[in-house]
């Protein structure tokens, strides 16, 4: 038993998260005291203990499990172990859930704990539509209506949407350059679990006193900085979130720039590789300035910092600025990889190059370069200059071009191909439809005049909605089943996938259409109740909703049946050139047994005699005693 | 079928697609009533956004649909690839250039219509918005009142007139929209925002609040009356002489439409 207190795991997270909260108690005991509290009378402060505690006991969990056991030893000095391998891979399930070094382990890592977050997210939103099924109703109360829309939306920006899409670069990246893991593998390891815990503070906040925090995912002070303690919970829920953004970023960065195999130039790379370069670009810029902005309000709450108190000389039109400098780019940071599953899979189920692969590269570079010019775009209606509008108007138009260069690239692609219309075409080419609807509606919420009277409307939950639901998770079902092959060695049920596909798609534009003209209408977003000429298309959208709610089933028993005893998988299913189908599925631990030199390009379908990645000849035996000599070791 | 018929059916159906797009945009209500100057400029702004996305997305689904159709793996087709096409130059040069020149084009039109909208007139009249959790209420300055300043509940604008609303908050940020004038804007803790309105259409339309704001945030309603130049002046000059005690009036919300 004292061992398994002393090693790394739940157990000593255990007695280290009590330790953590004991800390915070004591902290705030003295300094309230330090500060002129009575010792006796009201030296306990819950608010105070939480605040604190929700950054010590996360903390000490992390350091419990183990996350920076390599670090504290090299600080003081212990021997560490350049070449230890103990916790690469996965041998049983139980190898999931601790500190995991091996890339592919912590890529089902994300995934998975990124769909449960899906699943919470996408309940907290049924609830929101019985609500909303009739005007007026008592469902749930405001305060908890309030809650479940922030929290839905918190959960599925920051624990789905963003960590999902590492979830995919971690597994297939490495496989994909040719590389035998990430570069800082303990990084990683630390950036998956710092999820779970901000998943839990978010979550958590249902339990706080004064309930959930209930003033949108955008939190807008000065509001935020009177609400209840729920709001805390997201203050620092984002920062664990957004901490693991930045980590993954630099580790996708650096493992890309210098980690390719021999012969993958910049421009062999697949366009998935440098959909997440790109991306990692986006979160390592932006993700601070979001971590700022909670930061301010934090200080605001806890020690009366007025940093948004307009009558102590506050700004508060400066919090958006902050918050939306992120925020913008981060719809990027929720679409940009997914561009890359959808080039990835139309090249191969088209049977065709990428048509136009240069400029596909070049427009994710440009739109990380204008994504930072088009913050103020989310402030027509908030009072900041005037003059703002007209730059960020015109920016806002422009970056649509390299995102319409892509579309109809992709749909070239398509021209004359051989379409293998299986379930992650499917969902390829209903990305391409529901999201060019998105796009539209984004052209028009650029342009000044009409976004005054939609701004906060249900015309902007519409657009979002195309957008990352029509858009962004059309993508990623379309990657899970593309990939599916690879990373459990099993074939999903195909039938079972196209009635997921055709369902969701048809129940997200049922559920997300009628919302345009709600907004047009009138209809203010986040409000429990509204007008009764709203009735009729509010019970429509929650039907709707509740249909699509209940297509997720599909994909979730399809997955876990087609996990568990699916035929097994070759290693290339789908005749795909890239490195990742070039090994076996699973891929062996350390994802090359023989290093691979690249020799053309990512997608050179129908080229007679083509080839992306030749395998170097069996290594001679010294070589090969060494193991994992063969690829450098990875280290920090 | 020849390659060359089959485009002509694609062609001609989304010729159909793009008409019948045209139609159901006419054909919709999209929009509450315009009361407003303002509303005529937007909405046309906005149709006419409607009609620039209609060909364009027509394309997009005409392309995936006539791909589908025509280019879909046939029996014994299995390890086919289709041919080695990696790009054209012309063509990527092509689709870069005319949605840049389109989108320039719709974002210029935009800032007519913004200027439009926006632009001082000769004559206008300043009405004092108040947003506080979770009422309005609206200030009427000696210039409107000829007399003392008004502070009421009830918001009523003359119908024709340049209205210039002033805009304060006494708590967090608000937003004042009003639906049937196609115009909002936060009103914000520490500033005062602006909007100019010229009714033209007489009746009562919701005033909403469309910035969470707490609690009450979706009972936060008002009223606003478009009224004749005559009425309002009755209107203004009964508050008056309503009692001089008019301050009270501004603690408690009649504006119970919502
Ligand atoms: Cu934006
Ligand atoms: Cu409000």
């Amino acid at each position: 038993m004292a061992a398994k207190l002393r090693a790394p795991g739940f157990y000593r997270a255990g007695w280290m998260m009590v330790g953590g909260a004991l800390f915070a108690t004591a902290l705030t005991w003295l300094v309230r005291m330090a500060t002129g509290h009575s010792t006796f009378q009201h030296f306990i402060s819950p608010d105070a203990i939480l605040s604190v505690s929700l950054l010590a006991v996360p903390l000490a969990f992390l350091i419990g499990i183990g996350g920076f056991d390599y670090w504290f030893y090299w600080a003081i000095g212990r021997p560490t172990r350049p070449e230890d391998h103990s916790s690469h891979g996965a041998y049983t399930w139980k190898d999931y859930f601790r500190i995991n070094t091996d890339h592919k382990v912590i890529g089902i890592q994300y995934l998975v704990n990124s769909f449960f977050f899906l699943l919470v997210g996408g309940l907290l939103a049924l609830l929101m539509r019985a609500q909303l099924a009739q005007p007026g109703s008592h469902f749930v109360d405001a305060n908890t209506f309030n809650g479940l829309f922030s929290v839905h939306a918190s959960l599925l920006i920051f624990l789905f949407m963003v960590p999902v899409f590492a979830g995919f670069g971690n597994y297939v990246i490495p496989l994909m350059i040719g590389a035998p893991d990430m570069a800082f593998p303990r990084l990683n390891a630390l950036s998956f679990w710092l999820l779970p815990v901000a998943g839990m503070i978010m979550l958590g906040s249902f339990f706080a006193p004064g309930g959930a925090f209930a003033d949108g995912w955008t939190a807008y002070a000065p509001l935020s900085v009177n609400a209840p303690i729920g709001q805390t919970f997201f203050s620092i829920g984002v920062q664990f979130a957004g901490a693991s953004s930045i980590m993954t970023a630099l580790n996708f960065l650096v493992t890309i720039i210098t980690m390719r195999a021999p012969g993958m130039s910049f421009f062999r790379m697949p366009l998935l590789v440098w959909a997440n370069f790109a991306t990692s670009l986006l979160v390592v810029i932006a993700t601070p300035f979001i971590a700022a902005s909670q930061f301010f309000v934090l200080l605001d709450r806890a020690l009366g910092f007025n940093f948004f108190n307009a009558a102590k000389g506050g700004d508060v039109l400066m919090y958006q600025h902050v918050f939306w400098f992120y925020s913008h780019p981060a719809v990027y940071i929720m679409i940009l990889p997914g561009f890359g599953i959808i080039s990835e899979v139309i090249a191969v189920k088209s049977r065709k190059p990428i048509f136009g692969y240069r400029m596909m590269a070049f427009s994710l570079l440009a739109i990380v370069g204008l994504g930072f010019t088009v913050w103020a775009h989310h402030m027509f209606t908030s009072g900041m200059a005037a003059w703002i509008r007209i730059p960020m108007a015109i920016t806002t138009a422009i970056i649509a071009v390299p995102t319409g260069i892509k579309v109809f690239s992709w749909l070239a692609t398509l021209w004359r191909g051989v379409l293998h219309l299986d379930t992650a075409m499917l969902f390829a080419l209903g990305f391409i439809t529901t999201f060019t609807l998105g796009g539209i509606s984004g052209i028009m919420l650029a342009m000044v005049p009409f976004d005054i009277h939609v701004s906060a409307t249900y015309f902007i939950v519409a657009h979002i909605h195309y957008v990352l639901f029509g858009g962004s998770l059309m993508t990623i079902f379309a990657g899970v089943y593309y990939w599916f092959p690879k990373m459990t060695g099993r074939m999903y049920d195909e039938r079972l996938g196209k009635w997921h596909f055709w369902t969701t798609f048809i129940f997200v534009n049922l559920t997300f259409a009628p919302m345009h003209v709600l907004g047009l209408q009138g209809m203010p977003r986040r409000v429990a109740t509204y007008a009764a000429q709203f009735a009729d298309l509010n019970l429509f959208i929650s039907i709707a909703s509740f249909g699509l709610g209940a297509t997720t089933l599909l994909f979730v028993y399809n997955m876990v049946t087609s996990w568990r005893g699916g035929p097994r998988a070759v290693s290339n299913p789908w005749r795909a050139l890239t490195l990742e189908w070039q090994v076996s599925s699973p891929p062996p631990i350390f994802n090359f047994d023989r290093l691979p030199t690249v020799v053309g390009g990512p997608y050179e379908y129908g080229v007679p005699g083509a080839v992306h990645g030749i395998f170097a000849p069996a290594p001679a035996p010294t070589v090969a005693g060494a193991g994992a000599g063969v690829v450098s070791a990875p280290s920090q | 079928m020849s390659r060359q018929r089959s485009l002509g059916i694609a062609f001609a159906l989304a010729v159909i697609a793009v008409a019948i797009g045209v139609v159901l945009s006419y054909s919709i209500h999209w929009f509450p009533v315009q009361a407003s100057v303002q509303a005529k400029n937007t909405d046309r702004l906005y149709h006419v956004l409607v009609l620039a996305s209609i060909p364009i997305f027509v394309i997009v689904v005409t392309v995936i649909l006539y791909s589908i159709w025509q280019f879909h793996m046939k029996p014994g087709e299995e390890l086919k690839d289709g041919p080695p096409i990696h790009g054209n130059t012309r063509l990527e040069v092509f689709w870069t250039a005319i949605p840049t020149v389109l989108l320039l084009g719709l974002v210029s039109y935009s800032f007519v219509v913004l200027h439009e909208n926006e632009k001082k007139p000769a004559r206008e009249i300043q009405i004092g918005v108040t947003g506080q959790q979770f009422a309005w209420t609206y200030q009427y300055p000696p210039s409107v009142t000829g007399g003392a300043p008004l502070n009421s509940s009830q918001l009523y604008v003359p119908k024709g007139e340049s209205v210039n609303f002033g805009m304060h908050s006494k708590d967090v940020i608000h937003a004042f929209w009003i639906p049937a004038f196609r115009l909002q804007e936060d009103v914000v803790p520490g500033i005062t925002t602006h909007y100019r309105a010229t009714a033209v259409r007489l009746g009562n339309y919701p005033v909403v609040c469309n910035l969470l704001c707490g609690l009450g945030h979706s009972l936060m309603r008002s009223t606003v009356h478009v009224v004749t130049e005559a009425q309002f002046q009755a209107w203004i000059k009964s508050q008056v002489t309503a009692g001089s005690s008019t301050a009270a009036a501004g603690s408690t919300s009649s504006g119970a439409t919502g």
